[in-house]
């Protein structure tokens, strides 16, 4: 029997613009990329395909040096267009020009009875090599998992509680036998449980509903009663010393693909959604997906931001971009570098706020959905503790030491504060919320990297 | 609009690296912020949408939960003055007497104040940040009404450079800022700031019978004499005043005593704004107004002498108490930063108040020095609360 909980501090972001229940009809992408900045701590890539190099869906692109045995393959077949590198060299992404018709790699397809009786070595070996393994994120750190752990438990957190965040029972329809056997192999790894999330009030997609063998867990509260390290934090905290594993559902299914089909399958849905989309809405793709073609036409403006992930996390990608590793939506919102006369007095019901302070009246309509910009409000001031990042942390963490914790480098204290329970996004509210405009994500992840590299 | 936002881009550049005024940049995106919001936008990565609030906003809610206390107190101190001097006079004679009296303390302090603030962020360069906004305004509200105005100016001096800037500026202080202010001319002056200093009498002489005592001073005095309290209070400024220090007229205010500080209703009107905006900690505030009336009441039990034995509602409407709770208690960067720490510091504020009210004749205005106290020891009480958390966490683990 899974637990109930509910969640009480925190804020729900309503923005306008959520994608409509419905699947676009449109050509497919040209182009798609793998990001190697997407996973988080990534040391140094080893690129293993040159430009012009021709490759399916599933063939090795890249592994990092720290996991040499982690493959991370190519989502479509087509031509290595670009290997493309930043400021040092820096691996930021792998192009393909996709071939009109996906060809796959060729992996061991498994009956329901090989499975179940499978042995967790074989099939660890399967998940390297075919490229799913990315997919598995490891808490502490939110990082890449590394193969050989033994996580205490794995957590799957079956709904997005974000700004913007698409309908999980839209983009995971009819996979419930896939996400199934995707668990009976996760299951596999761990001798703790397998928890599933979901929401207790939204409707529970089938696919989560009917899963067996698992902890299903009821969550109910406002955003970040979505992200797997509050749910974690309430259900099984993670100590020092702790491994844990978590895994989104499109990672569950492409898992569970793998073995029945013997494919790395990257097919997937995204949404496309925010205030400046013509026509928000779901669309049918691959993992890593030029948004080019998704957009055009499709702006109700050309001063826009496009952001691969929710406006909370995501990052900004350009017009031309790709959507990232980890993400299943598409922000696209107003740009916001424009000057506002008296801005910082002048009452306003059109800006949203988590504060009451003089002017913001948001406050007194909570159905409605906000169109809001870029632009941050306000100018980077010293910390002045008003007790905010409290009110949105649900969690039993000190937002506000912790990150001095971070920026005083004092890795001690950083580890007797929780840094092992979050990562970025489980405090991105506090980013917003921040009167003082500071980067509180960018704060948190060199406060990982610090006590990683240490 | 447009007009003011072409002047401040043509001369930008001057103020920017290079230009020829370049060590006045950021007195100059001082004005630019405050005329405009600038058009930064957020980063790449991470939270692409910022909340709408910012810290002059902050700032300008708490200055509004001001407003009224410092309008009551211009009231105030001319009603005190025809009072003292027997002589009736209408609703605008009183105002204009009290805005001559309080306004140039109002613009001394920010004059003063800011312009500190200016020079030290040029020479130190950094962003002129907006706490001074509300100092600015909690030092003149604090004062006596006759203060003289070099002394506003050297208080604010000392309590902004030595207050504030010493430790690394805004959201660094130790000390409340206004308080520091109002210590050093407590110690430095303190002829000026205690006795009858709390009637602006002017050039005229008081009616007969006038009396420049305090319900505090009352009180204070009731420990030798051993009259009772409530007693002297209701028959004080009979002639001249009758009722001022009755119990209603103690809470509206009507009386001498520092500009702002006088009306508790003023104050919770303040309070109100600060808890509904949720700018101020109400956990700081109630727990003040609770340590304050807990002590007195247990004082009441004991009763050694009659001013312990004064009932403790008196103790939450005399003197400085709740403005002291409301604007100087809630403080963000000198109080306590953990909620639970916030429970006991404000109550500590308040226990404190009443002692040092009761036993300590020399200093009768508690409040003052008992938030200084507690500001000091506000980071004690956070690093327990905070070890309360991270052993919490430490006993989860396994290893």
């Amino acid at each position: 029997m899974g637990k109930f909980i509910r969640i009480k501090k925190g804020f729900n972001i309503n923005l306008a613009g959520k994608a409509a229940p419905q699947i676009a009809q449109v050509d497919q992408a040209d182009t798609f990329a793998i990001k190697p900045p997407d996973f988080a701590g990534i040391y140094l890539p080893k690129v293993l395909v040159k430009e012009g190099d021709t490759v399916k869906a599933g063939t090795p692109l890249f592994y990092d040096k720290r996991q040499e045995k982690v493959m991370h393959v190519a989502p479509v077949s087509g031509e290595i267009a670009e290997v493309k590198r930043g400021a040092k060299r820096k691996l930021l992404e792998i192009r393909i020009l996709a071939d009109k018709q996906v060809e796959h790699e060729s992996f061991k397809k498994y009956s329901v009875s090989e499975i179940s009786s499978l042995g967790a070595e074989e099939a660890k070996a399967l998940m390297l090599k075919a490229g799913v393994w990315p997919n598995i994120v490891q808490r502490p750190f939110g990082i890449v998992a590394d193969p050989d752990a033994k996580p205490k438990a794995i957590h799957i957190s079956a709904f997005d509680s974000h700004p913007l965040a698409p309908e999980f029972s839209i983009l995971f329809k009819g996979q419930e036998q896939f996400f199934q056997v995707g668990l009976d192999i996760l299951k596999k790894f761990t001798m703790g449980l397998v928890h599933v999330n979901v929401h207790s009030t939204s409707e529970i997609a089938s696919t989560f509903s009917q899963a067996k063998g698992v902890e299903l867990n009821k969550f109910a509260g406002p955003h970040p009663a979505g992200c797997v390290g509050v749910q974690i934090h309430h259900l099984d905290p993670i100590n020092k010393g702790d491994v844990v594993w978590t895994v989104n559902p499109f990672g569950v299914i492409q898992i569970g693909k793998l073995f029945v089909n013997g494919v790395h399958d990257a097919s997937r849905v995204v949404a496309l959604a925010g205030s400046e989309v013509t026509k928000p809405q779901y669309y049918k793709t691959y993992t890593g997906a030029s948004i080019k073609k998704m957009i055009e036409g499709n702006l109700k403006s050309d001063h826009v931001r496009c952001i691969s992930g929710n406006p909370l996390t995501g990052t900004s990608i350009g017009k031309e971009g790709y959507i990232g590793f980890f993400d299943n939506v598409v922000s696209v919102l107003p740009e916001g570098d424009h000057h506002e006369f008296l801005g910082w007095i002048a009452p306003s019901t059109k800006k949203l706020s988590f504060h009451r302070a003089f002017g913001l009246l948001s406050f007194l309509s909570p159905g409605k959905e906000f169109a809001l910009d870029t632009n941050t409000n306000g100018e980077e001031r010293a910390f002045v503790q008003t007790g905010v990042f409290e009110r949105v942390t649900p969690m039993d963490v000190l937002p506000t030491y912790l990150i001095k914790s971070i920026l005083a480098e004092d890795i001690d204290e950083m580890e007797e504060l929780g840094i092992y329970e979050v990562i970025e996004e489980d405090l991105a509210l506090c980013e917003f919320v921040d009167v003082s405009k500071h980067k509180v994500q960018q704060i948190i992840r060199e406060g990982i990297d610090l006590l990683r590299n240490s | 609009m447009k007009f003011i936002r072409k002047q401040f881009d043509n001369v930008k550049p001057h103020f920017e690296k290079g230009g020829k005024w370049e060590k006045y940049y950021y007195a100059f995106e001082a004005f630019e912020t405050f005329a405009f919001v600038p058009n930064s936008v957020s980063g790449e990565k991470g939270t692409q949408i910022r909340d709408a609030v910012d810290m002059k906003r902050l700032m300008m809610t708490v200055i509004i939960a001001m407003v009224p206390c410092l309008l009551f107190g211009i009231w105030n101190v001319g009603h005190q003055h025809f009072l003292a001097i027997g002589e009736t006079a209408s609703l605008g004679d009183k105002i204009l007497i009290g805005a001559i009296q309080v306004l140039p303390i109002v613009v001394v302090s920010y004059a003063v104040g800011l312009g500190v603030e200016f020079i030290f962020s040029m020479i130190r360069r950094h962003p002129v940040n907006e706490g001074y906004l509300v100092t600015g305004m909690l030092i003149p509200l604090v004062m006596p009404p006759d203060i003289p105005l070099w002394q506003v100016a050297l208080a604010t001096i000392f309590a902004v450079i030595i207050g504030k800037e010493a430790f690394g500026g805004t959201g660094m202080n130790v000390l409340n800022i206004a308080l520091t202010a109002r210590a050093f001319l407590y110690f430095a002056y303190p002829t000026d700031i205690s006795g009858d200093v709390w009637t602006y009498l002017g050039d005229a002489t008081p009616v007969a019978g006038f009396s420049g005592a305090t319900p505090l001073s009352i009180g204070a005095a009731a420990v030798t004499s051993g009259e009772n309290v409530v007693n002297s209070f209701n028959n004080f400024g009979a002639g001249w005043a009758d009722g001022i220090f009755s119990f209603w007229n103690l809470f509206l205010g009507a009386m001498p005593g520092s500009i702002g500080e006088t009306s508790t209703l003023m104050c919770l009107i303040g309070a109100f704004i600060l808890i509904v905006t949720g700018v101020g900690s109400w956990k700081v505030i109630v727990s003040v107004f609770a340590g304050t009336y807990v002590m007195a009441f247990g004082l009441n039990l004991i009763g050694v002498n009659e001013f312990m034995l004064m009932p403790a509602a008196y103790h939450l409407i005399i003197g400085g108490l709740a403005f002291g709770a409301v604007f100087m208690a809630t403080d963000p960067v000198t109080a306590s930063q953990t909620e639970t720490g916030k429970w006991i510091y404000g109550f500590l504020i308040g226990v404190l108040t009443v002692i040092i009210r009761v036993f300590n004749p020399a200093y009768p205005e508690g409040v003052m020095l008992a938030i200084l106290l507690m500001n000091v020891f506000a980071p004690l009480i956070d690093y327990y609360v905070v070890q309360a958390n991270k052993k919490r966490r430490l006993q989860r683990a396994t290893v």
